[in-house]
């Protein structure tokens, strides 16, 4: 069996393995597994590291890696949407750093699935990965570049959420835009109708898929916000239909 | 109130409007109409959605003796320093321009049989669909020593305008070291969180200014709304400055003396520099006087917001008495929208949806530091119902807090919108 690492010295260790010695990194991988036996496999970095390829054009992480076209990503297990020092973020993305977005496995795993299930207007003009295993995989070999590796995966934050792939049939219902229009005035209460925007952010001439993917993510609980929770949450998957065709409509 | 070429030609509308309104009335087609006295929060919405969905299927008067409503919510912050008086001022103009035929008089008397409602300037509207929003009134007698001939010495502040700017005039003048003073009401009332939101902004204004003074805080019940963010945020930002006294220690046994300022907390006798009074609360006048009130509110039917008394009474927001909503503006305008969904349908045939209420208050403690509690309800035989909830956590962090701040800035463009078009 290989050596079981401290997290810090894991952490370091990594960091050197990723700049010089690809097969170390293999080793520690492996002793990173055998660390936490009993607990289950996020996910196959290796796999990973070759699904990451579609992100380098933006992303760096690893030994070194700076901020790009998107955030240098050590470290990205456990911070705050949005706070990493010296990158510029999109308002949405501030917004939902100071709604106390967290990215953990559960998070991530939404917002690489599709970031506007999370973050509604994020420059990060990605389509998302569809499948749940290459995601896995990616979120492996991140992993590897935050701190505290060592509790892979028995705690936050890469304790698995249950499945919430937003199942094709939700996206499919076809909403009445009637009710939908009913439905909304509880809305603009708050956001504006004619997409103005002074402090609450705008919610018309959103894709409809989008507004969908938004609203469930709020019903979940995934997505962040107290107001937004409470608000989607005793909506049917019916009713948001309805709502996103309605507000598909407002010009 | 500020004035773009847009709003003036509405307001110029709206006196039209008012002009014309009694050769409408007289005219007495068969265009079914709707009434709504109160122009705030609830009767606004009401009047300016059912204007607006029926695309002139219904003639939609709205009674309010004002030209321009100064909204309760967000009155604190003025008083606190974070916003002007004229951010408070909305005008009629854009409803007007909606369809909406304003009417600036009062509504004295509501003639059931008749189906016509009263005006101070004389004649009368005809209704087929009457929608009462007219806030609230004072309980005669609440706090001994206290009418409304004596709210310049001590002004409530509870309907917004003239009263909060002399309430934060007369914070200003206080002496160095000096004390403020508060009557809080008992339940029910408008705002929940309204009066320690208002302590919150008195003591920013004095620890800015005045330092040394202090702040008594008489009240006849033993929890409020927040109070744990409240009294957390008062220890943070105000520490030693607030001294609330709950039932437990006497706080309803209170009675002031206007003349020789001074309040009375259990047998204790304080000279005041400035003292604020909030009575205990009644719906407004006209709710009496249509007699759809029971005691002090008016009953109402959750699905509708229509009144227990007469089918085609319908009262909103402060005055009914629906059940768990707060008395907010957020939930009048809430009851608005699904009353006037339900009044559309019954006199256009219109599809009409079921009732989802909601509510959010947000407060300010100091700078920066907001605070929020929500609900959404649902309709239920007996009565609105709460179905979830949140509210704000103590020990929150600034980022949080100043996010909730922001939202709140956020809500009141979104509401204000929302019910003045």
């Amino acid at each position: 069996m290989f050596r079981i690492f401290g997290r810090r010295e894991v952490f370091r260790a990594e960091r050197e393995a990723a700049m010089h010695i690809s097969s170390f990194l293999f080793v520690i991988v492996l002793g990173l597994s055998a660390a936490v036996a009993d607990a289950e496999q996020i996910g196959d970095p290796d796999n990973g590291a070759r699904v990451f390829k579609a992100c380098q054009s933006c992303h760096e992480v690893g030994a070194g890696a700076t901020n790009r076209i998107g955030p240098d990503l050590n470290g990205i297990f456990g911070r705050r949407a949005g706070s990493q020092a010296g990158f510029s973020y999109s308002k949405s993305m501030l917004r939902a750093g100071s709604d106390e977005l967290i990215w953990t496995w559960a998070t991530l795993d939404s917002f690489l699935e599709n970031p506007k299930n999370l973050v509604s207007k994020s420059r990060m003009s990605f389509a998302g990965l569809k499948d749940a295993g290459d995601r896995a995989d990616v979120l492996a070999y991140l992993r590897i570049y935050s701190d505290d590796p060592a509790n892979i995966p028995e705690a936050e934050p890469t304790a698995k959420a249950t499945d919430h792939d937003l199942d094709p049939a939700i996206l499919a219902i076809k909403g009445d835009p009637e009710y939908g229009e009913y439905l909304s005035t509880e809305c603009t209460t708050c956001h504006q109708i004619d997409g103005s925007y002074d402090g609450i952010p705008s919610i018309t001439q959103w894709p409809a898929e989008d507004f969908v993917a938004a609203m469930h993510a709020y019903k979940r609980k995934v997505r962040p916000h107290p107001v937004m929770q409470m608000m989607a949450g005793r909506l049917s998957a019916d009713e948001i239909a309805a709502l996103a065709a309605y507000f598909e409509t407002i010009e | 109130m500020k004035l773009n070429r847009r709003d003036f030609l509405g307001a110029a509308g709206a006196t039209a409007a008012t002009a014309a309104a009694p050769m409408v009335f007289a005219a007495g087609h068969g265009t079914p109409r709707v009434v709504v006295v109160g122009g705030g929060a609830g009767g606004a919405t009401a009047a300016r959605y059912i204007a607006k969905d029926s695309k002139g299927a219904v003639n939609v008067t709205l009674i309010e003796p004002t030209r321009a409503y100064y909204t309760c919510f967000f009155s604190n912050l003025y008083i606190g320093g974070f916003r002007q008086i004229d951010d408070l001022g909305h005008s009629y103009g854009k409803l007007a321009m909606q369809g909406v035929n304003v009417v600036h008089d009062w509504a004295v008397g509501v003639d059931r049989d008749a189906k016509t409602v009263a005006l101070a300037g004389g004649g009368s509207v005809p209704y087929d669909k009457l929608i009462l929003s007219p806030g609230i009134d004072f309980v005669d007698g609440a706090v001994p020593g206290w009418d409304l001939s004596a709210q310049n010495a001590m002004p409530h502040a509870y309907k917004a305008g003239s009263q909060t700017e002399l309430l934060r005039s007369q914070v200003l003048a206080m002496p160095q070291g000096g004390t403020f003073a508060m009557v809080a009401p008992p339940n029910p009332f408008r705002c929940p969180p309204g009066p320690y939101e208002r302590v919150s902004m008195v003591a920013h204004l004095l620890k800015a200014n005045n330092p040394t003074a202090k702040i008594i805080v008489a009240d006849p019940k033993d929890k409020f709304s927040k109070m744990g963010l409240f009294q957390e945020g008062w220890e943070n930002h105000y520490g030693g400055m607030i001294d609330w006294i709950g039932s437990d220690f006497g706080g309803g046994n209170v009675s002031v003396d206007p003349g020789a300022m001074t309040v009375t907390i259990d047998g204790e006798e304080t000279k005041v520099d400035a003292c604020n009074v909030i009575p205990a609360m009644k719906a407004g006048m006209i709710a009496h006087q249509a007699d759809v009130t029971d005691g002090n509110w008016a009953p109402v039917n959750a699905a509708d917001m229509s009144t227990k008394a007469d089918p085609d009474i319908y009262v909103l927001g402060d005055s009914s008495a629906q059940g768990d909503m707060p008395k907010s503006g957020f939930s009048a305008n809430s009851q608005a929208k699904v009353c006037a969904n339900a009044v559309r349908g019954a006199l256009t045939g219109s599809k009409v949806f079921p009732a989802k209420f909601s509510n959010t208050c947000w407060s300010l403690i100091d700078t920066n530091d907001g605070v929020k509690v929500g609900a959404t309800y649902e309709a239920t035989p007996d009565k609105i119902a709460k179905v979830d909830g949140f509210i704000s956590k103590t020990g929150e962090s600034a980022d949080v807090r100043k996010a909730t701040f922001e939202e709140s800035e956020g809500w009141y463009a979104g509401i204000t919108a929302d019910i003045f078009g």
